[in-house]
């Protein structure tokens, strides 16, 4: 290895840094810089004054955080929103991709994945509409069939209590092909030579799949667990947010939902900021926490 | 063995059912809307239509046609998706490739710089704020820049440069007096057209069927991309449906009609698209599983 000195090497690759640069340049701008916004977490932060003229609060903001009652709703429903999805949207793309592995015909295999992978591709928007679709009050499907069938319209979508349920199959609805992709390369990498001495050995196709498939993708999973667990305080606001109305906040508003009215609805920035900023450190904590248990066990990390 | 055989075949059969109920469940809800959009209120409102259109009308169709907004939306959403796009490739695909050099001194540290991002961030207010403060906010700039660099597309790119381009070819370019950027322009890319493909894609379909940066950072109507346009139909109409449960009026079944065209004029680009494009979509989460 020559060594050159580093002027001559950092000039020698001039190129390269360009090529680095714009996004370089990007990340530090649009996402290193307001970093320092954090400070109006601990500040009466006013946009006139500025992070260094703001009167400083400490904690405060954090304090006035935990004693509302927005604190006992809000994280209670993140959590329970994010959990519940996290724990739907877990075993059915594995089960559709063991399914689809054990699909004899070529054809009809390709034809259900591309059929499953469609919804992946619709904005929220669109989902959140044809959600109304079929469970919207005056037109949506359920109640049509419903009153035909002799039966009262019903506010489905309003149901603070329902709202879990479709919050989190419409999204089951909409990753399950997509999420099984993953699982569906991995097995196709599984070594062809255990299937056939297992079959040899007289094993059924279930057996199999006990024993030889679910053990190979397990590592995977567990891997897609943790990354998952690092988002559990944060339900991403553009679903809930479309999704919402007046008489299922109850257990629709969130954390993201909350942040975003009161700091861009209500102009309470450092409030606002507190709350996006205990979230994230939750999150970090989460991530860590569960990437840790999981090298224990399983010796599957994500670094 | 006999038994074994008979039960294999008995499992494929009920794998064949559960094959059939997930296409069926993908496909149903995306063909009830298509048959909605081209049937009668009436039919719809007393349960009649279910698989195939009932009393079919273009009302819907002929409706959405007569709104400005729809067709300005598209306009503003067709601008955003080519601008967008194009500066997330020319931010993410030269920088993934530079990152894959081993020669390039501070290589570790700058992958640090933009790894990290993922883990730790100023969040929604600050970020607000500081966009504001850059004069950005309720501009058209805002609505291509932000987003411009996807550290997780960085990273599928740079794996998949890794894999597919042969060191040798580059150092052979070098000894032969190529520059770095010829190199990338002339060698690298050529090689590389099924990540770019896939690169447009993500990036192209990201920016189509996005409001949220909409929503939060431009204030002015008249440029609204079609996504808020129809998140305003759909919350009119929803303030309709919940709210009173009165007589319909003529109105209102043709906005109800054209709730259905809507949805559909919106992911029609998208879902037109899609046979084509979509193993591209496939591979590119392939090679992002490599390194996930």
């Amino acid at each position: 290895m020559n060594k050159k000195k580093l002027s001559v090497r950092l000039r020698q690759h001039w190129q390269l840094y360009l090529m680095i640069a714009p996004a370089f340049l990007y990340i530090a701008i649009f996402h290193y810089i307001p970093i320092y916004g954090l400070l109006g977490a601990f500040e009466n932060y006013k946009p006139y004054k500025g992070y260094f003229g703001s009167d400083w609060v400490g904690l405060q903001h954090f304090k006035k955080f935990f004693n509302t009652n927005a604190f006992a709703t809000v994280v209670p429903n993140t959590i329970k929103l994010s959990l519940y999805g996290l724990i739907a949207g877990f075993p059915l793309p594995i089960i559709l991709a063991i399914c689809l592995n054990y699909v004899p015909s070529l054809r009809f295999k390709k034809l259900v994945q591309n059929i499953t992978y469609a919804p992946h591709f619709i904005s929220l928007v669109v989902l959140v509409s044809i959600l109304q679709n079929f469970l919207g009050a005056n037109y949506g499907l359920v109640n049509n069939v419903r009153e035909a069938m002799g039966m009262s319209r019903e506010l489905f979508l309003s149901s603070p209590k329902l709202f879990p349920h479709f919050y989190v199959w419409s999204g089951v609805w909409q990753g399950v092909g997509w999420g099984s992709i993953i699982y569906i390369s991995a097995l196709a990498g599984v070594d062809p030579s255990l299937h056939e001495s297992a079959r040899i050995d007289g094993a059924s196709i279930l057996q199999r799949i006990r024993h030889i498939d679910i053990p190979s993708i397990l590592p995977l999973a567990v891997t897609m667990l943790i990354m998952n667990t690092g988002h559990i305080m944060s339900v991403g606001f553009d679903k809930v947010y479309l999704m919402q109305n007046s008489l299922n906040l109850t257990s629709s508003e969130v954390i993201s939902t909350y942040v975003y009215k009161q700091g861009l609805g209500s102009a309470q920035y450092g409030y606002a900021t507190a709350v996006g900023l205990f979230t994230a450190i939750v999150n970090l904590i989460m991530l860590l926490t569960v990437n840790t248990i999981s090298k224990r066990l399983s010796e599957t990390s994500i670094w | 063995m006999r038994k074994i055989i008979h039960n294999d075949k008995i499992f494929t059969v009920f794998n064949y059912i559960l094959a059939t109920l997930f296409l069926l469940i993908a496909l149903y809800p995306l063909w009830y809307v298509v048959i909605c959009s081209i049937s009668g209120i009436s039919a719809i409102v007393t349960g009649r239509v279910w698989i195939i259109p009932q009393s079919i009308t273009f009302a819907g169709y002929k409706k959405m046609l007569e709104q400005k907004e729809i067709w300005t939306g598209y306009k503003w959403t067709i601008l955003y998706t080519l601008v967008g796009t194009s500066i997330n490739l020319t931010f993410t695909i030269p920088a993934g490739y530079a990152l894959t050099r081993k020669t390039l001194p501070f290589r570790r540290a700058i992958n640090m710089y933009f790894m990290l991002t993922m883990f730790i961030g100023g969040g929604l207010i600050p970020t607000y704020l500081w966009m504001d403060r850059l004069h950005l906010v309720n501009t058209f700039w805002i609505l291509v820049l932000m987003g411009a660099v996807s550290v997780w597309n960085m990273i599928i790119c740079r794996t998949f440069f890794e894999n597919n381009i042969p060191g040798e070819l580059i150092d052979s370019a070098k000894i032969d007096g190529a520059s770095e950027i010829g190199i990338f322009a002339k060698i690298v890319l050529p090689l590389s057209k099924s990540i770019l493909a896939v690169m447009t894609l993500f990036f192209a379909v990201g920016h189509w069927n996005s409001y949220f940066t909409a929503l939060i950072y431009l204030r002015d109507r008249t440029r609204q991309p079609l996504q808020l346009v129809l998140r305003t139909l759909l919350l009119t109409s929803q303030l309709m449906t919940e709210g009173t449960n009165e007589m319909l009026n003529q109105n209102m079944i043709d906005l109800q009609n054209m709730k259905y065209c809507v949805v559909i004029a919106a992911s029609l680009p998208v879902l037109m698209l899609y046979p084509f494009i979509q193993k591209y979509f496939v591979k590119g989460v392939m090679i992002g599983a490599v390194k996930g």
